[in-house]
């Protein structure tokens, strides 16, 4: 059972979004805040056509939309924060960036309001340190697309309290989201396994192993897996892998996290994956998650 | 396509009755030679018998150049190897990894896929590597895992939940390796890790463990 009503989501961009429309579809009343109104009114603008198609899908009703979006609002003002029990960060991976944002919102939001970040790959302990209450922060890693994706990732800072751990667990369940409890350590669990082996499947590539297609199809067969490797990363985007990549073996030093050369070839040369008609495939059109 | 089949001791993923080996006749322009003993086999055809369009050779963790031999990265025929891929104890997969050379005939590949895909298998083509697909991706993530729980970084069953609900993995790792066999998984990393000293092959706590009470 848990004692939070009003969400706060820092940042509208796709994973933020997502976060919100989970929030909002269980019934929580949410607040997005962006400093970028453009970037709001896209994320609106994408959040009522996902909800057009849960209807459409007869997932959700059309008043059960109604009421969710009238749930729902934007701003610009991170003092509306004021509201809300909990704020969940989904803003750029960078820890000043972070720091930053919740240097602002601490002084606005109640003394009882728990701290989230959905980082991938920085420390919850360090994203805390700087939030000006490092007693009530957790990890909530959401997986992309959030609003599909049932799974989140929990996770203590070295400060965090079990009782704000606990407040933050029994919340993402009232989400209807299905939490685990890890670490504060590089990638947690699935960035932590999931970026070496696309690495490694790269490198099989690279090296002549085999081509990404008898790739794909030997872990479909072999292992039962909906998605090969680098059908996975022309999904996610080649730029994307590469980032995660990068913040992954920065933190480890671990050389299967380092992206192999041929993922920065591949970006210069333009084939970032699906979203550029090319990566590892060739593409026709591109399609949206969900509804 | 009319295939002769040669059994060369007891096959690890072939039984008597497999479509494969059931569809074998007593002539054929492909001969697929199946069982532990498979690469001596080849190595003792005759002359006239590796005459054949195409000669198939089942391989355990060893090369195929192991029985070819290998000639400056030129090296390439009408032989070719295949694995049935299989985890542990765990009944064979669908999956053959066809194993080409640097200079295989293209008409040997297109043979050798149309016996293996006429007997209900899938098959995935790649060059003469220890561990060849499956084995070179999965081993490392096995071993990762293994180390991770000992680590403490989540308990099994999160780990398990966290790998199929976030990738859509049928089975976590753990619940996986303990299915399969971690005493397998051990053979098949030491394997590896002989084969390429790579660290990341190198046998986890838990299934150095396992292969000690094996054994003992």
């Amino acid at each position: 059972m848990t004692t939070i009503k009003t969400v706060g989501v820092a940042g509208s961009g796709t994973m933020g979004a997502g976060i919100a429309i989970v929030a909002a579809r269980a019934g929580f009343k949410t607040i997005v805040y962006d400093t970028n109104i453009e970037a709001l009114a896209r994320a609106r603008k994408q959040t009522e056509g996902f909800f057009a198609k849960s209807v459409e899908r007869k997932k959700l009703t059309g008043d059960e939309v109604e009421r969710i979006l009238g749930d729902l609002s934007a701003t610009t003002d991170a003092g509306q924060f004021a509201q809300c029990d909990v704020v969940i960060e989904a803003v750029y991976e960078d820890l000043k960036v972070k720091h930053e944002l919740f240097r602002r919102i601490d002084p606005v939001c109640r003394p009882h309001t728990i701290f989230g970040s959905n980082t991938s790959t920085l420390s919850i302990t360090e994203i805390a340190a700087g939030s000006g209450r490092d007693d009530r922060f957790v990890g909530m890693h959401f997986c992309l697309p959030a609003q599909l994706m049932k799974l989140v990732e929990m996770s203590p800072g070295l400060n965090t309290s079990e009782e704000t751990f606990q407040r933050a667990w029994e919340f993402c369940k009232a989400m209807g989201q299905v939490p685990v409890r890890t670490k504060d350590s590089p990638g947690f669990i699935l960035n932590y396994f999931l970026i070496p082996f696309n690495n490694d499947a790269i490198r099989l590539v690279e090296s002549g192993v085999a081509a990404p297609a008898d790739i794909d199809r030997a872990i479909k067969t072999a292992l039962g897996y909906a998605m090969g490797p680098l059908e996975l990363l022309d999904l996610v985007g080649l730029d994307t892998h590469l980032l995660v990549a990068e913040a992954l073996y920065a933190a480890t030093h671990d050389s299967r996290a380092a992206a192999p050369a041929l993922v920065k070839r591949m970006i210069a040369a333009g084939k970032l994956g699906r979203k550029a008609g090319e990566g590892f495939y060739k593409y026709e059109g591109s399609a949206m998650f969900g509804g | 396509m009319e295939y002769q089949v040669i059994c060369a001791g007891e096959s690890r993923s072939f039984s008597r009755d497999h479509p494969l080996v059931a569809g074998g006749k007593d002539s054929g322009q492909v001969v697929v030679i199946i069982g532990a003993d498979a690469g001596a086999a080849f190595r003792r055809l005759r002359d006239t018998d590796r005459m054949a369009a195409v000669l198939l050779i089942e391989l355990g963790t060893e090369c195929l150049g192991v029985h070819t031999g290998e000639a400056r990265g030129e090296e390439g025929s009408n032989v070719l190897g295949f694995a049935r891929f299989r985890l542990g104890d765990a009944a064979p997969s669908d999956l053959v990894e066809l194993v080409r050379q640097p200079r295989t005939a293209e008409a040997a590949l297109s043979a050798a896929r149309l016996v293996f895909e006429s007997a209900g298998l899938k098959v995935s083509t790649c060059g003469d590597f220890a561990g060849r697909i499956i084995d070179r991706l999965v081993r490392p993530y096995y071993n990762a895992a293994l180390r991770r729980l000992d680590e403490g970084l989540a308990s099994a069953q999160d780990l398990d939940t966290t790998l199929k609900l976030g990738l859509g993995y049928p089975e976590g790792p753990i619940e996986l390796l303990e299915r399969t066999g971690l005493a397998h998984h051990y053979d098949v990393a030491q394997a590896l890790f002989e084969a390429s000293s790579d660290p990341a092959y190198a046998p986890a706590r838990r299934a150095r463990v396992a292969k000690q009470r094996r054994e003992s």
